[in-house]
């Protein structure tokens, strides 16, 4: 038996860096072409792009698009944080046959493609216009449904491994008020679910396109989308920054996974 | 799963309160709570999807018709969703096998060790880096000036664009829509490989089976609603993407999202807003179909591989 | 209970749809409505034309949408209006086609940031007269009767012919349309847009259809052309920008007359041919908005635009501008301009409205077909 099974790891190990490296060199080659392709010939490309001031006077619409997003990420991740948590808390503790509603309605946007919810939006952003204005910011009520699939899982996932009945009654029978039971005993203890579903809602709001483009509003990839039709090297160039800045921040958001479940284990 | 909540709030209440209206008025207060969320979701997700459910039906004047959905047999939009589904089945069998293929390179690995935790991550940012930036990546690597084309033709002498430009048009959208294809499978279809327990191999083996028995008769059938529930996943994911092919696809509107884009920004055939609407419906009709299939999918499979 | 909190539910996502959708968001007056410049329907309304700079001037913005800077010199028009009155121009969406600037009108109605004047298709304009504000410029008596509105609610300001625009260094001459279907043009024409979305890429199949022997009437043969030219590998699926005409990846472009020769800018060799026989000519068209958050600004734009300034300006951009005829009986054209524009031989073509529309019925139904 001792022979079969060390057949066996040996074709499973050939199998393993075989599949490894086809499929990795697949996946690395379009990152070393974007690479080669901005650093072609004499041009300063990466250079210009990490000095600001200059980059902000030589390509203004791709600046407003950077700002506009970062704006969009952090707003979205506040408002999302602010809507999912304190009802995801409040639905597992009051209203526990809501829950299978609340669930089918945040996995909803998955059913209901950017392109179709985008041509509905149309009316409803004619009120927040008049209410609110024109700005690229207002994108974050449109961009809070789009990351409700993915952080309600997150946040819903953090909340089942702690016993919040327990810790919501022996906080409200010491005399806390519902306020406190959810940012001073709850909210610490899913921390970390959090800040994946931060990480999660940054990351799907950078690399958003669909509903800026269409609501005429502006974004970084509507930006560099503009910007490859006078810039061909400056938008690869702001792509794979892109690409890096994300990737990054999924690193951590891993890291900070494995972290906790090497703490809990 | 209705567990019964003794919250402080009703231990409270005086006894003689407490009773059908005590319970009424915690029950009203309690759907309060949830009410910011229901208003929210209500004004930004189910609003605009009735206007396109209910504008796919309205005429211009605002009375129903039935013109709008006639209109999708003209032969340029109906071809438009047969390329979609085209595009979509293709790129989610070909992910679909080869993100199988690289998640059970994956599993075989040591569980925690490094290979599978760096190869996990990169699939999570794979699987997202769709849109704008995936389509620059590929005209910068296949593109007409791009790094492998150059080399191609300068070193090797081969000219792959020798029968016309194929990037832009349906081949390349297959080509570069596998890219965030397959890092999904692999996100997807992991957790059911990792249910599968090592003692059903062993347990194969010691009564004599082979690796194609084992395959065949035992992970096979185990995995395969997984496996096709991943693949449905896979397509409506590629059926919906909208922003790679927007990006890419600069000469007509193969697919239906870009399509829809046509009919609410083309300035030479106006007046189309209701028809895009009505191809939205078609849209979503589809999806609806795919994610209610993968839906009972998953329940099979978290019979056995839970 | 659940049953109830459902209804509720669908109750209220009733009730907001209906609100939502039957009434739009009431429209803001706005604080100027006093000034009379929102419904000056001349220079003469508001007392003069230095009243009406001087109203513009207190205003001291514009919003204008769907400009790019290498369309027509309008970077350097923008520049010089600013410069001039001291107004700054808000230039918001430069990428945008004529139905984009219509629904951003209509998305920012009565926001600060809505676009003030238009600069549209022929089609879009004649399809959103609602929303124009009827306005004649100083000038309007030098501009021919069928290129405006009568009551002046739109009016042609600069156009030029489709043509051929080519990088000399890397492809011969073509002698008209004809000619691109040859050997030496493989992988390399490329066509501006879109025919069912761009209005420049469906003028451009209707020249093909002229140089094809098809007429004002008849777009089928351009169709068929470009249907051969894709058979032939000669049809370059890209949509041609100046990126793509300096790296060289597109070297024959089908495009407007004064977009191409803009290009000589930046690629020397890049020459530019109108197609003898096959001259199809189109205006684009300007309006100001009915609610336009700056009226005053938005005449004064209008004006200047007509203005002998603003009209040699367009010349300098390779455009005709639509009072070319009588600045040159008074002698106030840019003679050097004027003589630098592409010759054309043959009579322009300029399609009616009813031959659009036939010409874009055929299209819609047979464009996928013949190039998808």
């Amino acid at each position: 038996m001792a022979g079969v099974i060390a057949r066996r790891r040996r074709r499973q190990r050939v199998l393993r860096w075989v599949v490894l490296a086809v499929l990795g060199a697949f996946f690395v080659l379009p990152l070393v072409a974007m690479v080669e392709f901005t650093t072609r010939g004499d041009q300063d490309t990466w250079r210009l792009l990490v000095d600001w001031p200059l980059l902000s006077q030589t390509y203004p619409a791709l600046a407003d698009g950077i700002v506009a997003s970062l704006g969009q990420a952090g707003l979205t991740a506040l408002l999302m944080l602010v809507l999912l948590v304190p009802t995801a808390i409040w639905v597992r503790l009051r209203l526990p046959g809501l829950r299978r509603l609340v669930e089918f309605i945040c996995l909803l946007p998955l059913t209901i493609p950017a392109i179709v919810l985008v041509v509905g939006l149309a009316p409803v952003y004619a009120w927040v216009n008049y209410l609110l204005g024109g700005s690229a910011l207002t994108l974050t009520f449109a961009y809070t449904v789009l990351v409700l699939p993915f952080a309600y899982r997150a946040i819903d996932a953090g909340l089942s491994a702690i016993d919040v009945p327990t810790l919501a009654e022996a906080a409200r029978s010491l005399g806390a008020g519902w306020g406190t039971v959810i940012w001073r005993v709850v909210l610490p203890n899913i921390r970390s679910a959090v800040l994946s579903a931060a990480f999660l809602t940054v990351a799907l709001v950078l690399g958003e396109f669909t509903i800026a483009s269409l609501l005429n509003r502006t974004n970084l990839q509507v930006a560099i989308n503009f910007l490859g039709k006078s810039s061909a090297t400056m938008s690869v160039a702001v792509s794979l920054a892109t690409l890096l800045l994300v990737f990054v921040l999924l690193l951590l958001l891993s890291l900070l996974g494995a972290r906790r479940r090497g703490a809990g284990s | 799963m209705a567990e019964k909540v003794i919250t402080p709030d009703l231990v409270a209440l005086r006894p003689g309160v407490r009773g059908h209206r005590g319970r009424g008025v915690a029950r009203t207060r309690s759907l309060l709570g949830v009410v910011p969320f229901f208003a929210y979701v209500t004004i930004f997700l189910i609003i605009p999807t009735l206007v396109v459910v209910i504008g796919a039906f309205a005429s211009d004047q605002g009375g129903f018709t039935l013109a709008n959905l006639a209109a999708l047999r003209e032969a340029y939009i109906l071809q438009a969703f047969g390329r979609s589904i085209l595009l979509s089945a293709v790129t989610a069998v070909i992910g679909a096998v080869f993100g199988a293929l690289l998640a059970y390179a994956l599993v075989t690995a040591k569980p925690g060790g490094l290979l599978r935790r760096a190869v996990t991550a990169a699939s999570g940012v794979l699987a997202q880096f769709g849109g704008v930036t995936l389509a620059f990546a590929f005209i910068a690597t296949i593109g007409l000036s791009g790094f492998v084309t150059v080399f191609l033709r300068d070193d090797l002498g081969i000219d792959p664009y020798a029968g016309g430009v194929w990037l832009f048009e349906l081949p390349g959208l297959i080509l570069v829509y596998t890219y965030f294809q397959i890092p999904l499978m692999v996100i997807v279809f992991l957790p059911a490989l990792d249910g599968i327990r090592p003692q059903w191999r062993e347990a194969a083996e010691s009564l004599g089976g082979t690796t194609w028995t084992y395959w065949i008769r035992v992970a096979g059938p185990l995995l395969l609603p997984s496996f096709l529930g991943s693949t449905l996943l896979l397509f409506a994911n590629a059926f919906s993407a909208y922003a790679t092919a927007a990006a890419l696809v600069s000469q007509g509107n193969p697919i239906i999202p870009l399509q829809i884009r046509g009919a609410l920004t083309s300035e030479v055939l106006l007046g189309q807003q209701n028809l895009g609407k009505a191809m939205a419906l078609g849209m979503v009709v589809v999806v609806a179909v795919v994610m209610t299939l993968y839906a009972l999918l998953q329940r099979r499979t978290a019979r056995w591989l839970a | 209970m659940p049953t109830l909190t459902r209804a509720a539910a669908a109750l209220l996502a009733a009730a907001t749809f209906t609100a939502l959708t039957a009434c739009s968001p009431p429209e803001d007056k706005g604080d100027d409505a006093g000034s009379g410049a929102a419904t000056a329907a001349s220079a003469a309304d508001l007392g003069g034309l230095d009243a009406l700079v001087a109203a513009a001037k207190k205003e001291g913005q514009l919003n204008v949408i769907a400009l790019p800077p290498d369309w027509a010199n309008y970077g350097e028009i923008i520049k010089t209006f600013g410069d001039k009155y001291g107004i700054k121009v808000n230039s918001a969406q430069p990428d945008a086609s004529s139905q984009d600037e219509i629904n951003a009108a209509d998305q920012l109605k009565g926001q600060d940031s809505a676009p003030d004047v238009f600069d549209l298709g022929g089609a879009v304009a004649t399809a959103n007269v609602a929303k124009f504000a009827p306005y004649k410029v100083t000038t309007w008596g030098d501009i021919p009767d069928n290129l405006k509105d009568a009551a002046g609610t739109w009016v042609n300001d600069y156009g030029g012919y489709m043509s051929i625009g080519y990088d000399s260094a890397k492809v011969p001459e073509p002698a008209g349309v004809a000619d691109l279907l040859k050997a030496e043009y493989k992988g390399k024409v490329a066509l501006n847009g879109d025919p069912t979305q761009a209005g420049a890429a469906f003028s451009g199949v209707v020249m093909a259809s002229l140089g094809s022997g098809g007429s004002a009437d008849d777009i089928a043969p351009g169709v068929e052309f470009f249907k051969k030219l894709k058979a032939a590998g000669n049809f370059l699926p890209v949509d041609p920008t100046p990126a793509t005409i300096e790296s060289g990846q597109t070297p024959v472009v089908i495009d407007w007359d004064y977009l191409n020769v803009a290009q000589a800018a930046k690629t020397p060799t890049w020459k530019t041919v109108v197609p003898a026989n096959a001259v199809v000519g189109s205006y684009y068209v300007q309006a100001i908005s009915k609610d336009a958050p700056h009226p005053a600004a938005a005449r004064l734009w209008q004006e200047f635009l007509f203005s002998d300034e603003g009209q040699n300006l367009w010349l300098k951009g390779g455009a005709r501008p639509v009072r070319a005829e009588a600045m040159d009986k008074a002698g106030t054209i840019d003679k050097t301009a004027f003589g630098a524009l592409p010759a054309a031989e043959g009579t322009p073509v300029f399609q009616t409205q009813e031959q659009t529309d036939k010409a874009k019925q055929y299209l819609a139904a047979n464009w996928a077909k013949a190039v998808g």
